[in-house]
């Protein structure tokens, strides 16, 4: 069978194996129903450590409460990218939505390192304490990821490892944020530390695993 | 040998495969029927299609072909391997459907899709490329003659072949068996098998896909 004729009953039998489908919903409505999940959770944090603690810290140093907004709006932007790059003909160039808010994390967060310094009576993460936030924010990220990784299921992302990285970083920031309701302790070089191996770590297993996870629509 | 066989394995399966109803006429016109653009129009099918509108879908299909290979040309897809592109194309068109937005252009969409997949089958020539040798003093000093050697190979070729669809899932193997190896016209397969002509036909397409894979050595 000559090419031409291959493809043309390609299409008839495409034709005759079609059933309706349901449309992908946009990706701000799954943006929504992701955060909601974030949102279920952190209520729960709320409820059992209370919103006093948080909102001390914050107006004590307004630098970390800006870190947090930071944090909130990278996993925000971020989640929207990965849902964005899952459909097809939307620009990659969507996956630096993140950068800004990101930046604003990184910077507002960095200020931290110099508390040391500035006030030495603060309460400085020990190794051990830092540790905390590792554990913390990637036992929160597999769930979150896993989350998003099934809400894409659906969906076609033609660069997989870059959704899968926009996965990670949405999942970290996502962690990072819900630490602030129950940080115990002032941002310091050490936690900062953790802070970012913790959201590399998560980015990087998303990257390498999330690439394979995220590409059977292709298969 | 690697080239013989694949030459040998997927030519000759494409080669009996009988030639099955054709597209209707009516389907495979493309023109847009009202004066919306042929890009609004294609767009109109794709969401009747989704709806399970098989006329729509087989409009829709027939008339992206020529998007399809504008887009593999454009990435540098060779003229041998458009019809593959094509293929892989409609196929990843019809699993992804869901993730078309009827307000957003269908033809960004596909485009995306058909890039994806010519860069797919750049890879995966280049691979073969690497492995497969092209020395013109090597094959001169071996001659493809019909000797006890050749005679040989040739049946070393047919049971890999046999040994390959085996391993293919059932309806795949059931397909080719019927249709390939057989003979057997559409009608009586799908009597033979009591599965739909169209299902036999898209597990026919799917296991060639297998078959080129397994003997190109692609993942």
């Amino acid at each position: 069978m000559s090419e031409p004729r291959l493809t043309e009953s390609l299409i008839q039998s495409l034709g005759e194996q079609l059933t309706p489908v349901r449309r992908l919903p946009s990706p701000w409505l799954r943006t929504v129903g992701w955060l909601l999940a974030v949102a279920a959770i952190a209520a729960w944090l709320l409820a059992h450590y209370g919103i006093t603690h948080m909102l001390q810290r914050w107006s004590g140093q307004p630098d970390i409460a800006l870190a947090g907004i930071g944090a909130v709006v990278t996993a925000v932007c971020a989640a929207w990218a990965a849902f964005s790059l899952g459909v097809p003909g939307r620009p990659a160039r969507w996956a630096w939505l993140p950068l800004p808010g990101l930046l604003l994390w990184i910077g507002a967060s960095g200020v931290g390192c110099l508390r040391v310094w500035v006030a030495p009576a603060t309460h400085i993460a020990s190794l051990h304490e830092a540790n905390d936030c590792l554990i913390f924010i990637i036992s929160f990220s597999i769930p979150l990821s896993a989350l998003l990784i099934w809400l894409l299921r659906r969906a076609c992302p033609l660069r997989p490892v870059l959704t899968a990285v926009m996965i990670g970083l949405a999942s970290a920031a996502a962690s990072a944020s819900l630490l602030e309701i129950c940080h115990a302790f002032d941002a310091a070089a050490t936690d900062l530390m953790m802070h970012a191996l913790a959201v590399a770590v998560v980015v990087a297993v998303n990257a390498a695993m999330g690439g394979r996870l995220l590409q059977p629509a292709l298969k | 040998m690697s080239l013989c066989l694949t030459a040998t394995g997927t030519l000759g399966l494409d080669s009996v495969l009988p030639a099955w109803a054709r597209i209707d006429p009516a389907v495979s016109d493309a023109t847009p029927t009202t004066s919306e653009s042929p890009e609004r129009q294609r767009a109109a099918w794709m969401a009747a299609a989704q709806d399970g509108n098989k006329n729509a879908y087989e409009r829709v299909l027939a008339s992206s072909v020529p998007l399809i290979r504008a887009a593999a040309r454009r990435q540098g897809v060779g003229v041998d391997q458009l019809d593959d592109v094509v293929q892989e194309t409609l196929l990843t068109v019809h699993r992804v459907r869901q993730t078309y937005d009827p307000s957003r252009s269908y033809d960004a969409w596909l485009s995306a899709i058909a890039s994806r997949r010519a860069v797919d089958a750049l890879r995966s020539h280049g691979r073969r490329g690497r492995r497969e040798l092209h020395d013109e003093r090597a094959l001169d000093l071996h001659p493809d003659v019909d000797d006890a050697t050749a005679a040989a190979e040739r049946e070393q070729e047919a049971r890999r072949l046999r040994a390959a669809i085996a391993t293919l899932p059932p309806g795949q193997r059931e397909a080719i068996e019927q249709l390939g190896l057989k003979e057997h016209s559409l009608a009586e397969a799908a009597a033979h098998t009591g599965r739909q002509p169209g299902a036999l036909k898209v597990n026919l397409h799917r296991a060639l896909k297998a078959l080129r894979t397994r003997f190109h050595g692609d993942p």
